[in-house]
Order: C-alpha cells, then sequence, then structure tokens
C-alpha cells in the first residue's frame, strides 16, 4: 500500500488527470476498459469476404490484465487493433473508456507495444522515450525527466544515452514499454511483444511486466500464442479460434495476483495451462 | 577462420590507396603514351626537320612539347595548371581560380535552389495521391529534354526578364539538380514501415508532427547520396550555361575560349580544374553525410 501511495503521489504531481486509473482499485465493480457488443470484422477479397471476426462479445474492467491466446489467423491481434482504432469493424460497437476507439486514441488513452520494438535508430533510448511526449507538446525537459522516470521503471537507467542498435533485443523491448507508458496511458496493449525473443529474456521480461502490473494495476490487453506467458501473466484469459475468429473460452485466473516464476509449477498453475490448451484444441476441432 | 586485418594508419593507408595509386599510374602512363602517337603525326609534319634527320627520341620530346597539341602530356596540363592559378591575381579573368569563383557560386545557388524544390515536390507528392499521379510523369519528362537545348532558352527568356548573370545559370543548375532530390526524397518519405506509421498513429499525431518526427530523418539515408549526384549534376548544368552566355567568366567559358583558339592545353587545365571543383564539391556533401548520419549504425 505505501508503494502504491507513493506511485500516487508522483504521478498526480504531473498530471492529475492520471489519479483515476492507479486509484480506481481493481474490482468487480470497477468501470470498464472496454466494451465489444456483437462486433465483426469482415474482409472483401476477390473470391469470398473473409471474416476475420464474427459477433465478438468482450468487457475488459479497469485493471484488469487481459491475455486473448489463439493460433494464427483467430484474430487476437485483429480484435485488439480493432480496439486501438487501427482496424475499422463492419458490425457492432466498440467502446473504450466510454468513448469510441477513435475519440479514446485522439484522447491518448492507450499505449499500444508492437510485435517489434520501432525504435528510432536516429534516436537515443532517452529520445525515443520522449517521442509521444514531444507529440503530446510537453517541454523538452519535462519530457526527458519523465522519460528517465520510466527509463527507470524497466531497468534501463543508465541506458538513456544509448542507440537502439546497442542495445539486447530485449533491452529494446523495454525502451519500447517504457515509450508506451511515458505518457500515463489508461489501458496498455501488447502484441505478442516478446514473441522474437528468446526463452530465457522472456521470462525475465514476463516477470517484470507482471511487477508493473502489480505496482501500476493498469488495464492490460496481451495477445500471445504462448500458453505458459498467458497462464502466468493475466487474470483473464481469451481463448480465441480462427475461421471465423471469435471468442471460444473466457478463462478467469485462479492464481493470486501477485505472482513469480516459480508458481508456473504449482498444480494451480498447470491446471489453468491445460484448462487452456484444451479450450485450444476444441476451437480446432470444429 | 577469421580473416588477420592489419590495423594502422599504414596499414590502413596501403590498403586504400595502393590501389588508387597503381591505376593513377597506369592512367598517366596510358596518357603519355596516347600524347605520343596522337601528336606524332602532327610533330612529324610540322616541328621535326622535314628532311627526315630526326632520331626518334626527337620525335617522343617533339610530341611532349609541342605549342597546340592534339593531346597535352601530362606535365604539360600540370605545368599550365599552376601558372593559371598561381601567375595572375585572384580577381583576374586570366586566373583559373577566378573561373572557378564563378562557376561555383552558380552551382551552388542551383544545388540549394534544387534541393530546396525537390524537397517541396517529394513532400507534395507523398501526401497527395492527386499530385503523385500529376506530377511525377511530368518530373521524369524534364529530363528527358537535353540540357544543352533548353541552357539557351531559359537564358535567352531570364534575360529578357533583365535576369543575368549568375540567376539563368543557377536556374540551369536547378534543373539538373531537383531531378535525383525528388526522386530519392518520394523513395525516402514513403520508407518508413507499417509499424511505425501506426505507432505514430496511436500517439495521435498529426500529419507535420509524422513528416517531421519520422518521415524525414528516415529519408535522410536516401537524401545524401542524391545530393552527391545532385551537386555533380548541377556543376555541369552550370558550365553548359556558361557555354551560350558569350564566355564571359566561369570554367564553361574556360573550355569555350580555350576551343576557340586552339589552345588545347588550356581547354584540359580547365577540365582538371572542374574535375577538382566537382570531387570538392561531392566530398563537402559526403563530409556532411557522415557528420549527420554518425550515430546510425550500417546493419
Amino acid at each position: 500500500m505505501v508503494v502504491r501511495c507513493d506511485l500516487f503521489l508522483r504521478v498526480s504531481m504531473k498530471n492529475p488527470e492520471v489519479l483515476l486509473p492507479s486509484d480506481a482499485a481493481p474490482s468487480a465493480g470497477a468501470r470498464l476498459a472496454v466494451e465489444v457488443r456483437n462486433a465483426s470484422v469482415v474482409y472483401e477479397t476477390a473470391d469470398s469476404p473473409v471474416h476475420a471476426l464474427e459477433n465478438i462479445d468482450l468487457d475488459i474492467r479497469e485493471g484488469e490484465f487481459v491475455a486473448l491466446i489463439g493460433p494464427s489467423g483467430c484474430g487476437k491481434t485483429t480484435l485488439m487493433r480493432v480496439i486501438a482504432d487501427l482496424e475499422k469493424i463492419s458490425a457492432g460497437q466498440v467502446l473504450v473508456n466510454g468513448v469510441t476507439p477513435h475519440e479514446a486514441r485522439l484522447a491518448r488513452a492507450y499505449g499500444y507495444v508492437f510485435q517489434a520494438p520501432a525504435l528510432f535508430p536516429w534516436r537515443t533510448v532517452l529520445g525515443n522515450v520522449t517521442l509521444p511526449l514531444q507529440i503530446q507538446g510537453y517541454s523538452r525537459a519535462q519530457g526527458q525527466t519523465i522519460a528517465l522516470e520510466h527509463l527507470a521503471r524497466v531497468g534501463l537507467t543508465g541506458f538513456e544515452n544509448k542507440y537502439p542498435w546497442q542495445l539486447s533485443g530485449g533491452m529494446q523491448q523495454r525502451v519500447s514499454i517504457a515509450r508506451a507508458l511515458s505518457f500515463e496511458p489508461r489501458i496498455l496493449m501488447m502484441d505478442e511483444p516478446f514473441g522474437a525473443l528468446d526463452e530465457i529474456t522472456r521470462d525475465r521480461l514476463n516477470e517484470q511486466l507482471q511487477q508493473l502490473w502489480q505496482r501500476e494495476r493498469r488495464t492490460v490487453v496481451f495477445v500471445t500464442h504462448s500458453i505458459a506467458e498467458a497462464a502466468y501473466l493475466a487474470t483473464r484469459i481469451v481463448v480465441m479460434s480462427p475461421r471465423p475468429g471469435r471468442i471460444i473460452k473466457v478463462i478467469e485466473s485462479p492464481l493470486p495476483d501477485e505472482r513469480h516464476l516459480g508458481m508456473r509449477d504449482s498444480a494451480v498453475f498447470i491446471d489453468v495451462a491445460h484448462a487452456l490448451r484444451e479450450a485450444l484444441a476444441e476451437g480446432h476441432h470444429d | 577462420m577469421t580473416k588477420v586485418v592489419a590495423r594502422g594508419p599504414i596499414a590502413r593507408w596501403t590498403r586504400q590507396g595502393l590501389p588508387v595509386l597503381v591505376i593513377m599510374l597506369a592512367a598517366l602512363l596510358a596518357w603519355y603514351l596516347g600524347a605520343w602517337l596522337l601528336n606524332a603525326p602532327a610533330a612529324i609534319e610540322r616541328v621535326l626537320p622535314q628532311d627526315g634527320a630526326w632520331r626518334w627520341q626527337d620525335l617522343l620530346v617533339a610530341t611532349m612539347e609541342m605549342q597546340r597539341p592534339v593531346l597535352p602530356a601530362p606535365h604539360q596540363v600540370w605545368q599550365d595548371f599552376w601558372s593559371a592559378v598561381l601567375d595572375w591575381p585572384l580577381d583576374s579573368p586570366r586566373n583559373l581560380l577566378f573561373h572557378v569563383a564563378v562557376t561555383a557560386e552558380s552551382t551552388l545557388w542551383g544545388f540549394v535552389m534544387g534541393t530546396l524544390l525537390g524537397l517541396v515536390l517529394s513532400v507534395c507528392i507523398v501526401h497527395s495521391r492527386t499530385l503523385d499521379r500529376a506530377l511525377l510523369p511530368w518530373i521524369v519528362a524534364s529530363q528527358t529534354v537535353p540540357v544543352l537545348a533548353i541552357a539557351p532558352i531559359v537564358l535567352v527568356i531570364l534575360g529578357s526578364l533583365g535576369f543575368a548573370g549568375v540567376a539563368p545559370k543557377a536556374v540551369i543548375a536547378m534543373y539538373l539538380c531537383f531531378f535525383p532530390v525528388t526522386v530519392a526524397m518520394v523513395q525516402g518519405l514513403r520508407s518508413p514501415q507499417r509499424i511505425e506509421t501506426e505507432m505514430l498513429h496511436t500517439y495521435a499525431a498529426t500529419r507535420w508532427q509524422s513528416l517531421w518526427l519520422l518521415r524525414l530523418p528516415a529519408a535522410l539515408p536516401f537524401l545524401f547520396p542524391a545530393l552527391r549526384v545532385g551537386i555533380a549534376a548541377g556543376l555541369v548544368g552550370a558550365m553548359v550555361a556558361e557555354l551560350p552566355t558569350g564566355a564571359q567568366a566561369g570554367l564553361g567559358a574556360r573550355l569555350l575560349t580555350g576551343s576557340y583558339y586552339g589552345n588545347t592545353v588550356q581547354i584540359w587545365s580547365a577540365l582538371v580544374m572542374s574535375a577538382l571543383l566537382g570531387l570538392t564539391l561531392t566530398t563537402v556533401v559526403a563530409g556532411v553525410e557522415r557528420l549527420v548520419l554518425r550515430h546510425r549504425s550500417q546493419a
């Protein structure tokens, strides 16, 4: 609780608006961060329309860590891109923080971490993290102070003047997480952020991400095709299936909020992983 | 197995300088050989005794020392070059450096104008599909018109409007300069990957912000090679523009007067000087490139 208060104070001095997400305790009665109602995405192709998403219903409460899992082509990335206003829906309704995805994007409601770090090679690590702040009109000094703090949170203090190519893949992705969080968005969206990394690095980053979520309780939407990753990180796991892209099962994680990598050998964890594997296999049969 | 590469300045010089030196010596040798072969008929006819009382050594010396050789020997060009640079005051039209300054001025103005025009055109083309379709064919077509044909027209038109001196020459240099810049910048401004443009989209960046923060910096590695080509092309344009002006000043004029009076040595020293000017200009651009792009990895 002390840690939370400390964060609360630090954040509130910069930007009073960001009090809301860290202040609101994640509970069943929490406000909805994302509402997806009967949403469909259809691509018109030459021969027949492709149903990338069909009749999706999903609510994500504030402070939840939701993982979207499924095989390639199941629409998990499309669903997140719809929420992020990177893709348009063909039918249905999507609300982010109670407004349309477009309005939410313009209000800078979310930070998006892509599969690749997408760091600008001509900017230093610090310059990359200040990029969104610069776009949002922060002064140079302000932006740098905030960016340094966020680099410290992902454990990259001392690397601020390095250029991206001087960093390992895992460090680059941590920079991109710091960049996505630099402007304190209420939602963090991550599209297979650790997919390109080796398993050891991936484990460590998963642990750090878990701790980050523990401290800040920001709403996270996380796309992955790794069962272990989804089970370890998420408080709720949405299992999806392809052709047409749809949700086949939603699993509430029975694991406690505070987790460590050792839990992956516990019976509860193995049960979650097992349930996930079965749901995925089920989706594959039909 | 790793290849052992010698380090240190001397080793580096040997590795990089030696091949260049060898080629230079070979070229000099070929030049002397060419001078001897090409000047021999005229030397036999005009310089050597008509009765045929000369040895081959006399022929060799004669071909190297002719007044108006078909191909002057390198040392003749060297002597003329230095005397043209050192023996006259800098503001005298007899000094080669005076002509260098005149040509360099119009080249640089044309380069600056051409680069700016290329930048503006490429930004317009990248941001508007209509302009992309309307402008690009004309830009390509503009380069199919030979500059030698367009130069007198531009000079006459601008002259009738009261522009003389640097302006018309700079316009012709610009005409050759803007094309490589435009083409390279269109490619460069379009080089950011989808993931990078989408990222700026998620930050709700404006068009100008994504131009300034992403597209322009991403296009710089495309811009500099075009600038190197552009400044060399601009020099050609400026020299071509000096030909029809009545040949008062500039390296182009110097070439023309040389050919009027059959002064081949002067033509060659002007030629060497224009090559040196072109080399200097592209080296300066390459230096700026290294400075600006010094932090980017080669990977």
